[in-house]
């Protein structure tokens, strides 16, 4: 069965005349950086990497939210696991990340009350179900999962649950993007734009980073024409020296974005500094919950006491997110850090560039 | 946790839609959709329909993109492509 505005993407002639095209655009060594575990994901299952000239070399950027979501915030999310009659909620992909000393799987053994969501409104249903007890939902992700939360917090108030408190660990990209660029770490000569953060953002967002830094950049989308053809965008605008913020998924992404998604987020969450994993802090880069809706705020409602966190020892996790280092690189990888044992988030979570090395590089 | 694969709303009840992605069927909220209709594709997101694809917009990106990646293959001169 052919699958509607995707399997036209996939199309392998049109695919072959995209890259025919960027091996003949293609002359200087370029970097080019994405920033979505989406297109990571896409990027190596489709074989991208493999027919691009050598000129260009492809980083995975932060774009796994699991993967920079700090070691203190995993230790805070445990440490609510640990809390009497509370149901931690949370997806998926977080439950094996290592925290300091456990990780949520571990507490799940041990009969801490953790619960796999597929949507934040599951933990709400669970909530209403289950008044006598506290739900907690550990709240990840970027500009794309944040709004769905926050339409969760807006119908548990509507709702009048008050057992139902979040931890809101979001981050948001366009900052990001800005922190890349500053660090010294690897010189980026071109960005992947996130598509479905995009979707909620629009390309105007990127506006005030571009207009700063200059460097191209360009939406895409996550069938393999889609990357194909931002990367050829991409090698046009570097070779003819003309930086441009362009979209390259226009049947998804518009200039403005999704303005109703983005006011229930703004109406739910306030930007705030926020901690990167491999980055650090990044200004006004992460989501708290405002004032007026504080009572679903799990980190004023319900505070836990977290020691500091460390890292897991050789695990260059960090640098992978930045770009400056890649897996193979990391004395762990393969050896001590598994898919099946993982020592790092970005070897946990199917988004994850180590992860998908190991998939896909063995 | 994005599903980059479009959805399409076969019913529609209050805030809750239900989406047909190749052939299976599930339930996602679409209180984050602008005006959502039955018939709509649309993009799903940790249960949330965040996107409508535009259809006029995905007709026509597809055609400029296999006219531009043509034109650009055909363009190709033996000769030239030694000296870049
Ligand atoms: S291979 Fe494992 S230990 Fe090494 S950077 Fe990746 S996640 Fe960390």
């Amino acid at each position: 069965m052919t699958i509607k505005h995707s399997e036209e993407y996939r199309e392998p002639e049109l695919a072959r005349q995209l890259v025919a095209a960027i091996r003949k655009t293609s002359n200087k060594p370029v970097q080019l950086m994405e920033v979505c575990g989406t297109h990571t994901m896409s990027i190596f299952r489709h074989g991208i990497r493999d027919v691009l000239p050598q000129t260009i070399n492809l980083l995975s950027g932060p774009g796994c939210p699991v993967c920079v979501t700090s070691q203190q915030e995993i230790d805070t999310f445990i440490a609510y696991a640990r809390q009497e009659d509370t149901i931690v909620a949370t997806f998926g992909d977080l439950l094996r990340v290592p925290g300091t000393d456990s990780s949520l799987q571990k507490e799940k053994a041990e009969g801490r009350d953790i619960r796999v969501v597929y949507s934040a409104f599951d933990a709400v249903k669970m909530a209403a179900e289950q008044r006598g007890q506290r739900v907690v939902f550990l709240g990840v992700g970027f500009e794309t999962t944040a709004p769905t939360i926050a339409a969760s917090i807006l119908a548990a108030r509507d709702m009048g649950l008050e057992n139902f408190h979040v931890v809101s660990a979001h981050k948001t990209v366009p900052n990001a993007l800005e922190a890349l660029m500053a660090s010294e770490a690897v010189a980026i000569s071109g960005f992947l734009l996130p598509g479905h953060v995009s979707v909620i953002l629009g390309l105007n967002a990127y506006r005030p980073f571009f207009d700063r830094y200059q460097v191209p950049a360009v939406v895409a989308g996550f069938e393999p024409t889609d990357i194909l053809e931002a990367i050829r965008r991409l090698v046009e605008q570097i070779e003819k020296g003309r930086p441009q913020l362009a979209n390259a998924y226009p049947r998804a992404v518009s200039d403005t974005g999704n303005a109703k998604a983005r006011a229930v987020l703004d109406q739910v969450f306030e930007p705030v500094d926020a901690n990167w994993r491999g980055i650090g802090i990044i200004p006004a880069s992460g989501l708290a919950i405002r004032d007026s809706l504080a009572q679903f705020d799990a980190l004023r409602q319900v505070p836990v006491e977290v020691a500091e966190a460390r890292e897991p020892a050789g695990c260059g996790c960090g640098e992978i997110l930045t770009g400056a280092k890649i897996p193979p690189e990391c004395k762990l990888y393969r050896k001590a850090c598994t898919p099946e044992n993982p020592v790092g988030p970005c070897m946990v979570s199917s988004e994850g560039t180590c992860a998908a090395y190991y998939r896909y590089h063995g | 946790m994005c599903l980059a694969i479009p959805s399409k709303i076969v019913e529609i009840n209050d805030n809750m839609g239900k989406i047909d992605v190749a052939g299976v069927q599930r339930e996602a909220s679409l209180l984050l959709l602008e005006d959502p209709r039955v018939g709509d594709w649309v993009i799903v997101h940790a249960g949330f329909a965040i996107q409508k694809i535009d259809e006029a917009t995905a007709q026509e990106s597809l055609r400029y993109l296999r006219e531009a990646a043509q034109l650009l293959v055909e363009d190709e001169d033996p000769d030239a492509a030694a000296t870049g």
